[in-house]
């Protein structure tokens, strides 16, 4: 059995004295397209920003290819060869989509992911290239955040709700394309609060709830039951 | 005629005043920070170059090549060692660590060069002089406005056009997720300081060949350069120079009527602006 | 355990000590002239000045987040309309240095529309500006000695009181009344619902604008009290230094580079942070001063390590430490001495 490329042992997190997360165990297979559901609040959120290097965690309690990267920075992790579509699409205002679009290259790493590569998997942002970042739809501003993460060629993309606030056509559109995105072997974890989407295209689901793990197993075998009973916290 | 002349002078002045504000409107733009040490970093700049010129017997224009990189290295020194620390939603730990570092720096200057007024040696040309039509213009407040257009040019192009500008945007517009995209904003900041300090080197150089100065000076030349930040408008470089160059022709033209009222008529202009122009005159939504 | 079991009240074992205390002192304080010797009662008024100086700063920064660097402006005010009032206006001194808290008010609401449109840092700046202004606009006026300042003329000190010895009783008690005063007003506004509202906008802006409360009147309500108290002290100093100039009167180190420190030092945003703050700095002077710059260099290197280490001060180290708060402002919850409720 090949080592996960990302292995999550006990995290805790914590905001001052308000504890989000209570010994998360979790792990991601390589190659695979893993989805995290649950209700606001489950701390979907937190988990991605501990695992990006947003938040700070203890030693000991993240390991991304075979290394310890709980204490890192969000830049060191990033370096690594982890990426994050981060939740509300944070573009960046003061640079345009093409500019927006290179910053995700700053990074360095090789790989099949360019800015002509990006321009094919979504035209319409080469059609923009040059207008401010935030003038864009929602939905095109989902698409620049995804091609933003995608530049950096990493080996596990972390995508944070990325159909919150998009009309459910455009939702559609993204999703058709998320095969593409994740075909060539990149790993990724899905966070969703739309269950069925996310089932969709993943091959396993853990569902949280208040800082734990209340489900896991293979997509296509869960029960709608038992989905809602975790989601919700029924026992 | 002696008004037009007036008038020349202050606009030229004004490119000295816009090299003071450019690297405070820099600072600010990217880190939210005002640094009350500003002007006395001007002045500091003007005694490396001193030093400089005493002790390698070259011109202090020349002596730029030191001084410049040196105040960088400063810059970033001070901006990881102890500026990154204050920076944060609370106001009050920048404006009172620098107002901290803004006495330190005054009476260290004090404590090693003393009080005596010193000037910076430009030879001949600080007397030259250009005919322009009926009127002459000096050859260094020429060379000192010409200076802060490349200067501010240069500034606008590392900002929009080169990698290290867009890591300057974004880190300015979202710290976190511009962490995301690889970017250690402690670096960075330490970086943006660096620019603003080699810029300041600049202002401190031109300002010492072309005045007097001591180490009590800074304040005043931090006035300035917020004077002309705020008259021009925040988050524009180029209105920056205006603000300048009306900050400077206010001075001169007060000057003309009352030598006295040189410094005065500078500070009311000012104040009326911010009376009838509270976001400057060629703000920049920020 | 029912709601009668327990009060709610504002004070404390420490703060009713303290208070005691704090009489008491108060007393041999008044009574200082017949115990203390003349320089010593020449340094507790200094310190007494420096302390009301303190304490006003604080209000402005500490609670209505208004960092001033350009308080010296309203010192050095104070300071020529004393002069003003009763060299032209023949009025009695202690009359006048009423009139300049007055006048030091009615200055104020100007230049505060003008200047509370800069924010933040900017704001800062913007008092200095304002300061140069001052002191600038005064050297021009030659009646009042121009760039070279004048002197209290010898009639104007005499009418103060008779004798020199009596002059100087007179000043130790404006100084420590000025001190109290201040300490009082600003101790009573903190427990106003002005002063709630205050400490609501200090602690989140955002979320005291939500509740309704006025933030642009509130704080500038306390920008022009600060500001006419601050003229008061300052005609208070220049009573006491006989001799005003523009340089002296509207001094950045002297009126706000060692407030500022002070109030650094003692704990910003507490009522008992100035008075340690002044201790501190006045015993650091008496020991260091001969060092001249030196001394102003290690007050610069303690104000940024204070502020880096430690940004509530002393009295913030202290009161996190034992839970003590001398000048009661807070309610808290207590059991009722009565179990029985009735």
């Amino acid at each position: 059995m090949p080592e996960p490329i990302l292995n999550i042992a006990g995290l805790d997190a914590h905001y001052g004295d308000f504890q989000a997360l209570y010994g998360l165990d979790m792990t991601v297979n390589d190659g695979e397209v893993l989805a995290i559901i649950g209700a606001n609040g489950a701390g979907k959120s937190t988990l991605m920003r501990s695992i990006s290097g947003l938040m700070y965690n203890d030693p000991g309690q993240i390991s991304f290819n075979g290394q310890d990267i709980s204490g890192l920075r969000a830049d060191q992790v990033a370096a690594m060869g982890l990426a994050l579509v981060p939740e509300g699409r944070q573009l960046f205002p003061s640079l345009s989509v093409e500019e927006n679009l290179i910053i995700g290259a700053r990074v360095g790493r090789k790989g099949p992911w360019s800015l002509s590569e990006v321009y094919k998997l979504f035209p319409i942002l080469k059609e923009r290239r040059n207008q401010q970042s935030t003038s864009l739809s929602g939905g095109q501003q989902q698409m620049v955040a995804i091609g933003r993460a995608l530049m950096a060629n990493p080996d596990l993309i972390l995508f944070d709700e990325i159909s919150l606030g998009l009309a459910p056509i455009i939702i559609k559109d993204i999703y058709e394309a998320l095969p593409g995105i994740v075909g060539g072997g990149m790993s990724a974890v899905i966070v969703e609060q739309d269950i069925t989407k996310a089932l969709s295209v993943s091959s396993r689901v853990y569902c949280l709830q208040e800082g734990r793990v209340s489900l896991e197993g293979a997509s296509n075998a869960v029960s709608r039951e038992d989905i809602s009973r975790a989601y919700f916290g029924i026992k | 005629m002696e008004w037009l002349n007036a008038l020349l002078q202050g606009a030229l002045l004004g490119g000295l005043y816009a090299l003071f504000a450019a690297g405070l409107s820099l600072i600010f733009g990217i880190m939210r920070l005002v640094n009350i040490a500003h002007g006395d970093l001007i002045v500091l700049a003007a005694y490396l170059g001193l030093t400089a010129t005493v002790a390698t017997g070259v011109h202090p224009l020349i002596a730029l090549v030191l001084v410049a990189p040196l105040m960088a290295g400063i810059g970033y020194a001070l901006q990881r060692g102890i500026l990154n620390q204050t920076l944060g939603d609370d106001l009050l730990p920048p404006l009172l660590v620098t107002f901290g570092l803004s006495v330190i720096i005054q009476n260290s200057l004090l404590e090693v060069y003393s009080a005596d007024p010193q000037k910076l040696d430009a030879g001949v040309l600080e007397t030259a002089s250009i005919p322009l039509g009926p009127l002459s213009v000096g050859v260094l407040p020429l060379l000192t406005f010409v200076v802060a257009v490349a200067v501010i040019a240069g500034l606008q192009w590392t900002f929009y056009r080169t990698s290290l500008g867009r890591a300057f945007r974004a880190v300015s517009d979202n710290q976190d997720i511009a962490q995301l995209m690889g970017l250690n904003r402690r670096h960075v900041f330490g970086l943006a300081m660096a620019l603003a300090l080699a810029v300041t080197a600049v202002a401190g150089i031109l300002l010492g060949v072309r005045t007097s100065f001591d180490p009590s000076i800074g304040g005043g030349r931090l006035i300035f350069g917020f004077e002309a930040v705020i008259i021009g408008g925040l988050g524009n470089l180029w209105g920056t120079l205006a603000g300048g160059v009306i900050l400077g022709v206010a001075q001169t033209v007060g000057a003309k009527i009352d030598p006295g009222w040189q410094l005065l008529s500078g500070h009311l202009a000012f104040l009326l602006i911010l009376a009838i122009r509270p976001n400057g005159l060629f703000p920049r939504v920020s | 355990m029912n709601a009668q079991d327990f009060t709610v009240t504002r004070s404390s074992y420490a703060a009713r000590m303290a208070a005691i205390i704090g009489c008491v002192a108060v007393i041999i304080l008044i009574a200082a002239p017949w115990w203390a010797a003349r320089a010593d009662m020449r340094l507790m008024g200094e310190m007494f000045l420096y302390l009301a100086l303190a304490s006003l700063w604080n209000l402005m920064a500490g609670y209505a987040g208004l960092v001033s660097v350009g308080q010296q402006a309203f010192v050095g005010f104070g300071g020529y309309m004393l002069f003003a009032l009763t060299i032209f206006g023949g009025l009695h001194p202690i009359f006048a240095i009423g009139l300049a808290a007055v006048f030091g008010a009615i200055v104020s609401i100007p230049v505060g529309a003008l200047i509370f449109r800069l924010r933040g840092a900017y704001f800062a700046i913007g008092t200095w500006v304002v300061a140069e202004v001052f002191r600038l606009g005064f050297a021009q006026i030659p009646a009042l000695g121009g760039g070279s300042g004048s002197s209290l003329p010898v009639g104007i000190v005499k009418s103060l009181a008779g004798s020199r010895q009596s002059r100087e009783w007179l000043s130790y008690w404006l100084a420590l009344g000025a001190a109290l005063v201040v300490v009082a007003i600003v101790y009573i506004f903190l427990r106003s619902r002005q002063g709630l509202a205050l400490t609501a906008i200090r602690d989140n802006e955002l979320a005291a604008g939500s509740l309704g409360i006025e933030i642009w009147r509130t704080k500038f309500v306390v920008y022009v009290v600060t500001s006419a108290m601050t003229a008061m002290i300052g005609a208070l100093i220049f009573l006491q230094k006989l001799r005003i100039s523009p340089d002296a009167a509207f001094s950045v180190n002297d009126w706000t580079a060692f407030v500022i420190f002070i109030v650094v030092i003692g704990g910003i945003g507490t009522i008992e942070g100035p008075i340690i703050g002044t201790l501190v700095f006045f015993a650091l002077r008496e020991t260091l001063a001969d060092l001249g710059t030196i001394y102003l260099l290690v007050l610069g290197v303690v104000a940024i390590v204070v502020m880096l280490k430690a940004p509530k001060g002393v009295w913030g180290l202290i009161r996190t430490r034992f839970d003590l708060q001398l000048f009661p402002l807070g309610h808290r919850v207590v059991r009722s001495a009565n179990q029985n409720g009735g």
